[in-house]
């Protein structure tokens, strides 16, 4: 294993620092990678199956655009919230980060509830459940997939604010902080790509 | 010494040689043996890139073989050889003659794809015979919605006519192919993907058609056969298929049987669509099942159980009547079946 | 620089211990060896018995079940489990050295990577023990592989697969940062031996083209597990849908296959023709392009499927055009040998032995490019003679040729050659055999995935019997293989170094097997084969790039192994509806990732002292 050399600019970015840093940060831009391909083919198959609405609800028929929006409002507000956090990261605040991140959590926490409230509504409004027709199988394997992802960046996020307050910001906590931003990035990505393609386009069918 | 080391470079290489002239022995069938148009020109372009890729392995084999025939280490020989790093011409060369050939290929390869997807859009309007297939495991369903008939297993089609195939599965992916008369293509399942295949047969004769998509445990036997006939024998055929035999006193007793037990799966009127094959005009094909020969002992096994290893097809659908119906009963049946011409 | 470790000396693992929780590349690559040769021979008896079944007409050895069971798993785990984890293997034990590096970027997620391969493995198989065998094809197209699929044979299927698929994408990930990032200086990438270049690209591919497999897999459970649509026409689903996804997936899949074994030729046949690679430059563009033009193909597996006229010629027209960079690989190793001095032992008869029979898959596949033909061969036994020319031809040549070539590297002793010779020629007679013939067959009218052909029809029982004896010739050669490897397992460590004395990567500068850290120092790197070089210019080590120092070394863990573990019972809990288990099963993984990313383990020092002679204990 590689020594812990200090290189680039190692003022600002700590998490560069190390190889194992930057492993790291090289890592998950190609996992990313395989995140876009995961999320194209399931948007493909949602696409392509849409229409199929089995004699039953269409998108256009139940989807709430007043919840879907507030649930968007609240994603990309805590996608900026995260590049708050990296940017103490920056200036070496780790209160900031910690801050900044609680506040991301919490955000991301209101637009998890309030997906599972709204599937919660399909469900129970319109028996508009997975068997119900490809395009309710596609829908919620599409958007079902992408709140997994929210899921598990919140518990991954939370757990990171803890080993900062136990381990405080090193050249080993900060990639770990720089990687969970970059996810949260992507996952905002790909909803303001659910937003557009599933609900916009699904509601003016 | 000399010989003994050729000896030793000769036995393998005949002995390979051997084994690839080992497949040159045999009677050529099947997409080698076209017996239509649509087959003949897929040949032509077997044989043409054949032709070509022939030309190709015979030059890399050239090169190959020279090389690791002349320029093995000798003993003694220590001195490194000359590093060499590349060579633009030849690497040029390597490249533009592949893509020339390619070209070669390509070029007739677009042209009758294009002109096979053209022809299969003919439709009963242009006055072309459409047949409807329905593929099921394990048997296939012709239906000529023109003429008012359904049959089962064996398609008939007039000689030196255009046939367009349409094509569809029930159950599982299917695919439909008659080696020589054409090639294949799938039977989807679903309406969305229903395929239209042209064929045509140049001669009179009765084709092997076999399924060509994993489909369950039958898979393998699920043959039918493709019977072209002259024009006054295809007419005489569809007209004897719509009129269907009349019971006789000697097939009462098994027409009743099988109105009790089988009717409700197997139709036989002309145009009748049924769970199984239907089996109007049953007693003028070959085979049963699609390939078991059509005969007493084998109808009475098939009744019987038509999933066994020695009368019947794996994964058959059908149940079995050993037990249900009584020998005599099965006798009487069969011979109602085959008085159905 | 934090040093937030403290400075243990000794390894925490021995022994058993050691191995099931290494992290260490040299073992892991040993370990995907192992468990991938393992696979190898479970596929290789299901090959036998499938011939045995077809050697006769109407044979009753094995029912049509059986028979579709094991055509099925024969496909399925040879490609997923024995193949790609072979060369996984060769990726992780020598990509490192290559490039030199003390290991790969990841180590933890690379020991990961291979424990959900194993269980991975292992639940793909399990039906074997239940009575449910997948049976619906390697392929398995809906709806065959969905509703008519029912009982858990296609669970294991979907389930195994995709479990085995993650080990497969880390992997992927794992080998583009370590050769991005890790190669030691002055070895920049058109430096790199074609093998870590292959192995470059293929993890590329890997990481592209697994994802989309795993989505595919994932609506497949859906559908079977949890009343999904996707693929269900009854409902408005459509079943061409899966053969696009998965062939999006399966075309890659097969480069992913042959681009290794390009490269493996590209190290062989150099070294014993005591010849730079003719072309180096083109090789590795050639390789990138094949790589990128194996996304554009994926159609051609669906020339039959009715798509129309302009995607079939698109199609067709893209997959000629992969010949061209294929063939001039073909050319550059050709010209390679020209003005060579050649030694043919038996790592070199393998990659030789490659050029031809490779080259004689590669014009079948564009034979079977021309759309309009391919309706004819399209699911005939022309098509399983061209897999079986590319890839046992190619790929399977090329794993054979590593395996003599670097064997003594990893074991430091070589394999017996009279054996190694005997095994090159039964199993070069036995291929041609088996699959030569198979073009025949196929154009007369054999389809594929049959249980059983009728008798009478000119020239099927020959042909097919001829077919059989060949099988059985290439069994017999890998049990004199195996017997190969058992006597010289035996045998004392007596390998130099530079095992072949003519080696031109780095992996030939360092002791044969090389010490747990790889390199005391690491090296200066001066040009494209970095050891040739130094040795032409009368060295007789690589210059260091450093001075002597303490190597930090990552201890092993039990982490992937349990978290393996507890994906394999979360697959099983899904499968059989158990929620309890599954979350359970999730549950262990998801502590053990809590715990891995908890505590930080410092690992441990190695200090200049015991530098001298510390090879791996095997």
């Amino acid at each position: 294993m590689s020594h812990a050399h200090a290189e680039g600019n190692a003022i600002e970015s700590l998490e560069r620092t190390t190889l194992e840093g930057k492993n790291k940060i090289l890592g998950f831009w190609v996992f990313l990678g395989a995140e876009v391909v995961i999320f194209g083919t399931l948007f493909a198959a949602h696409i392509g199956l849409r229409n199929e609405v089995n004699f039953s609800v269409s998108g256009a028929d139940i989807f709430s655009l007043p919840i879907v929006a507030i649930m968007t409002a609240l994603l990309l507000t805590s996608s900026m919230t995260s590049v708050m956090a990296i940017q103490a990261m920056h200036r070496h605040d780790t209160k900031g980060i910690a801050v900044w991140l609680a506040i991301t959590v919490l955000l991301a926490l209101g637009f998890l509830c309030l997906e599972i409230y709204e599937f919660y509504h399909y469900v129970h409004e319109y028996g508009f459940n997975i068997q119900e027709s490809p395009f309710s199988t596609t829908f919620y394997v599409l958007v079902g997939c992408h709140g997994v992802h929210v899921a598990v960046g919140i518990i991954w996020i939370s757990l990171l604010i803890g080993q900062l307050f136990k381990k405080g910001l090193t050249v080993v906590t900060a990639p770990k902080i720089y990687v969970a931003s970059l996810y949260w990035h992507f996952i905002d990505v790909v909803w303001v790509f659910i937003f557009t393609v599933v609900y916009l386009m699904g509601k003016v069918g | 010494m000399l010989v003994n080391r050729w000896v030793k470079r000769l036995v393998p290489f005949m002995a390979m040689m051997m084994l690839f002239l080992t497949g040159c022995n045999f009677e050529l069938a099947g997409a080698l043996e076209p017996k239509g148009p649509v087959a003949e020109k897929q040949l032509e372009m077997i044989l043409l890139s054949l032709g070509i890729m022939g030309v190709v392995l015979l030059v890399v084999f050239v090169l190959f073989f020279w090389a690791i025939a002349r320029f093995r280490r000798k003993p003694g020989q220590n001195e490194i050889p000359e590093q060499i790093e590349g060579n633009h011409k030849l690497e040029a060369t390597w490249t533009i003659i592949p893509i020339v050939l390619l070209l070669i290929i390509a070029i007739p390869t677009v042209a009758l794809t294009f002109d096979l997807e053209e022809e299969a859009q003919a439709t009963e309007g242009d006055g072309t015979l459409v047949i409807k297939v329905a593929a099921k495991q394990f048997w296939w369903e012709f239906n000529y919605p023109e003429d008012g008939i359904v049959t089962a297993q064996e398609v008939y089609i007039p000689v030196g006519e255009k046939v367009v195939f349409e094509l569809a599965a029930t159950d599982v992916q299917h695919s439909f192919w008659v080696p020589e008369l054409g090639g294949k293509k799938d039977t989807n399942v679903g309406t969305k993907n229903i395929n239209h295949l042209y064929l045509e047969a140049d001669y009179p004769g009765i084709y092997k058609g076999k399924c060509a998509e994993l489909c369950g445990a039958g898979h393998a036997l699920m043959d039918f056969k493709v019977h072209a006939l002259e024009q006054a024998d295809y007419d005489a055929w569809k007209a004897d298929m719509l009129e269907p035999a009349a019971v006789t006193a000697e097939t009462e007793l098994g027409a009743e049987l099988f109105g009790t037990n089988c009717i409700s799966c197997h139709a036989i009127e002309p145009n009748g669509l049924s769970w199984g094959p239907n089996l109007n005009g049953f007693a003028d094909r070959d085979f049963i099942g699609g390939f078991r020969v059509n005969n007493t002992e084998n109808l009475v096994g098939w009744i019987k159980d038509p999933t066994s290893k020695d009368y019947g097809k794996p994964g058959v659908t059908m149940p079995g009547f050993e037990g249900v119906l009584s020998d005599d009963e099965i006798n009487e049946i069969v011979k109602y079946l085959q008085s159905l011409n | 620089m934090a040093h937030a470790h403290a400075h243990a000396h000794t390894k925490r693992y021995s022994g058993f211990m050691d191995w099931i929780t290494t992290v260490d590349h040299k073992k892991i690559g040993i370990l995907y060896l192992v468990a991938g040769g393992f696979f190898f021979l479970v596929a290789g008896l299901e090959a036998i018995l499938i011939r045995l079944q077809l050697a006769y007409p109407m044979n009753g050895f094995l029912d049509a079940q059986s028979f579709n069971e094991l055509v099925t798993m024969h496909g399925t785990t040879m490609l997923f489990l024995a193949a790609l984890p072979i060369l996984f293997g060769f990726f992780n034990y020598i990509i490192p050295l290559q490039i030199g590096a003390r290991d790969v970027a990841f180590p933890f997620l690379n020991s990961l990577g291979f424990w959900t391969f194993f269980f991975g493995g292992v639940l793909l198989n399990l039906g074997f023990f239940t009575g449910n065998v997948p049976d619906s094809g390697w392929t398995a197209y809906p709806p065959l592989s969905t509703e008519f699929s029912p009982g858990q044979g296609m669970d294991f299927y979907s389930i195994g697969l995709q479990l085995a698929g993650i080990g497969t994408l880390v992997g992927g990930i794992n080998f583009i940062v370590t050769i991005v990032n890790m190669r030691a200086p002055g070895m920049t990438m058109m430096r790199m031996p074609l093998f870590t270049w292959t192995a470059f690209i293929t993890s590329i591919l890997i990481v592209f083209a697994f994802s989309a497999f795993a989505v595919g897999l994932l609506m497949m459970t859906f559908d079977r597990l949890f009343g999904g649509n996707f693929f269900d026409p009854s409902t408005g689903g459509n079943v061409v849908l899966w053969q696009h996804i998965f062939w999006l997936f399966g075309h890659p899949e097969v480069y992913i296959l042959i681009l290794p074994a390009f490269g493996i030729i590209s190290e062989i046949i150099p070294t014993f023709s005591r010849k730079r690679l003719f072309g180096y430059t083109s090789m590795v563009f050639a390789t990138a392009l094949i790589g990128f033009l194996g996304f554009m193909v994926w159609a051609h597996h669906m020339f039959t499927v009715g798509m129309g006229a302009v995607a079939n010629t698109l199609f067709a027209i893209a997959t000629m055009l992969i010949a061209v960079p294929t063939g001039i690989k073909i050319f550059n190793w050709i010209f390679t040998m020209w003005k060579g001095q050649i030694t043919f032992n038996t790592a070199n008869l393998f990659a030789v032995g490659f050029i031809p029979s490779f080259t004689i898959g590669g014009v079948t596949g564009v034979m079977l490019a021309v759309a309009a033909a391919d309706y004819q061969y399209q699911d005939t036994y022309f098509v399983v003679a061209h897999f079986h020319y590319v890839i046992v031809g190619g790929t399977v040549h090329g794993i054979f040729a590593a395996f003599f070539y670097w064997f003594p590297k990893m074991f430091g002793k070589k394999l017996n050659e009279v054996l190694g010779k005997l095994t090159f020629w039964l199993f070069l007679i036995g291929f041609n055999l088996t699959f030569f013939i198979q073009h025949w067959l196929g154009l007369i009218g054999m389809p594929r995935r049959v249980y059983t052909y009728l008798d009478g029809q000119t020239g099927w029982n020959e042909m097919n019997y001829i077919s059989t004896v060949g099988a059985i010739a290439m069994g017999v050669a890998t049990i004199i293989l195996l017997i190969n490897v058992i006597i010289t397992v035996r045998k004392p460590k007596d390998a130099p170094d530079d095992v072949w004395e003519d080696g031109r990567t780095l992996e030939w500068a360092v002791s044969s097997p090389p010490p747990e850290y790889n390199f005391k120092q690491t090296p200066l790197v001066r040009g494209l084969d970095g050891w040739w070089l130094e040795k032409r210019a009368g060295k007789t080590a690589m210059t260091p790039a450093e001075p002597v120092g303490p190597i930090h070394m990552p201890n092993g863990s039990i982490l992937p192994l349990i978290m393996s573990i507890g994906l394999f019972i979360a697959g099983l809990g899904i499968m059989y509806h158990q929620t309890l288990v599954a979350i359970g099963g999730f549950g262990i993984l998801v502590v053990c990732m809590i715990l891995r990313s908890l505590i930080d383990d410092p690992g441990y020092h190695i200090e200049p002292e015991q530098l001298e002679g510390k090879g791996v204990k095997a």
